[in-house]
This record gives C-alpha cells, structure tokens and sequence, in this order.
C-alpha cells in the first residue's frame, strides 16, 4: 500500500496499490470503515490479479473535492515548516504518545525487558 | 499538475537544498522486483502486516527520532485501545483518532471474518520509518523482520508504509 508514488516507483516493489491521500493515511480515512474496507479489497484483489512485477494500481479514491491539498505538502512556505529542520534535534529518547505510556513501558522494562520490544543488530 | 501524485522525492530534494543539504540519496532498485505470486486462494491464506507508521502498544517503549531501527511485536488480537503512534515526519492526527489508517488491523480482521483472506499471522510488526540510513534498513531491520514473519506461517505480507 502506498500514497507516495514517486517513492515506491524508485524502491520497485514487487506490487502495490497507490491511494491518493495526504500522508498518514496509506489505508484510508479515519473512522470510514467503508472506505478502509473498500481500500483493503482492491490492496488484496491487488494480490491476485496482477502479473506483472513492479505494477503499481492506483485506486480511484479521491481526497477531496478539490486537489488543493497538494499545494501545501513539504512547500517551504506551509505550516509544515517548523519539520523541515527537525532532524537536527533528534536523540535516542523514546518519544512517548502519551504520558502514561513511559511509565508502563518502564515497569514492562524492569518486568522483562519488554520481550516484544526488539532491537536487532 | 494537480491530478498528478505529490512527488515526494522532488519536493524533499528541494527542501533539503534550502536547508543547504546535499541531496537525500533515496533508493532505486532498477529492473524487475522479485515476484512469487500467490500461489493459493487468498481465503485459504495467512496475511502478515507490516506497517512503518511508529505505532507501538501500551507498555511497549515508544520509539526514537533518531534513526531507531528497532521493531514491535503486536498480537493480532490486541485491543485498538491499546495503540499508540509517534513519528517526526506526518501529521499524527488521523493515526491518533483510528490507527487503522497507517496500520489496518482492523480491517484486515474484518476481511478474515468476512472470509476474504483465511487468517491472519500471530503478530503484526511495527517500526518508524524515516530512518535515515537504507542500508540499515536493508541490512538489519528487514531481515529481521523477515525471519519473523517466515516463522509466523505466513503466505503474503501486506506493507503499509507512510
């Protein structure tokens, strides 16, 4: 599944579905169980049917009305700058979802060692 | 061309030089990908989920920012309840109100009850893309995923990337 098209086209993966949805949403919309089962219908007939290795099928969801929210995407000027230099802040800090989470993942830790947690080399 | 799709690699090229970065070396593998097909019905089938979004579950560590090439087990059976999702590189709000959209557990749960697929593996696995470096990916994050779903039985992978 995939909504970056240009990215999966470069990687060339075996096969893949292509929605046309802002990022953060390569399986739908949120709370559209319609949507999300229609999206996941077409990834598996996606499965069966195609032949030729490295297809990608575009789905004919649409966003929106408009196409107007491509503008916005990673352009210097959108309120999406404050990302553009966060990667010079990044540290090995686990960055938690929510406040409660550090704490259970601790007592997990301390527990053992938080076995589904895995760091491979 | 706004019918096109949004060219991320041209667009993060141009980010980057006016960061002053040099180009960010994105990965082209040319010619054809491997390709087994399916070689069952999908109802009879095992399905694995694979998905990039930073979704972790309560009590598991979160992860990092920085170029953290770790995994997360997840039951299949776990409660949504339980899922949470951290990432530096997409708006989190549609994953926070239904994680279904970078990972559709759900969904995929709803297809086997809807006898679309035969079942799905034991565990979905769980990373945060934007890792800088590809050949960490390719060399010790993949891999690893990899024997585990070997080991899990499945039949076909279903990747959610964002």
């Amino acid at each position: 599944m995939s909504s970056a098209y240009s990215i999966t086209r470069s990687v060339n993966v075996p096969r893949a579905v292509y929605l046309d949805f802002p990022l953060g949403h390569t399986a739908g919309k949120p709370g559209d169980k319609a949507l999300q089962r229609k999206v996941m219908i077409d990834t598996l007939s996606a499965l069966d049917t195609i032949q030729v290795p490295g297809t990608i099928r575009s789905l004919p969801y649409r966003w929106a009305a408009t196409e107007d929210w491509k503008d916005q995407v990673m352009r210097p000027n959108s309120e999406k700058t404050e990302h553009a230099d966060a990667r010079v802040e990044r540290t090995t800090d686990p960055q938690y979802h929510l406040e409660d989470d550090a704490r259970a993942a601790e007592l997990n830790l301390a527990r053992n060692g938080c076995a589904d947690c895995i760091w491979p080399e | 061309m706004h019918n096109e799709p949004v060219d991320y690699i041209q667009r993060t090229l141009e980010q980057y030089a006016n960061l002053g970065y040099p180009p960010y070396q994105w990965v082209n593998n040319p010619g054809d990908p491997p390709f087994v097909p399916l070689g069952k019905a999908l109802q009879d089938a095992r399905v694995g989920l694979v998905a990039s979004g930073g979704i972790y579950r309560h009590g598991q560590v979160a992860f990092h920012f920085k170029d953290d090439c770790s995994f997360r087990l997840i039951p299949t059976t776990v409660k949504l309840s339980e899922l949470r999702v951290t990432h530096f590189a997409y708006d989190l709000t549609a994953a926070r109100v239904d994680p279904n959209v970078v990972f559709p557990l759900e969904t995929l749960r709803d297809m086997a009850q809807l006898s679309r697929i035969g079942e799905l593996g034991p565990h979905a696995y769980t990373f945060m893309g934007g890792i800088y470096s590809s050949r960490k990916v390719k060399e010790i994050l993949a891999p690893a995923i990899a024997d585990r779903l070997v080991k899990d039985g499945v039949d076909v992978v279903i990747l959610v990337p964002v």
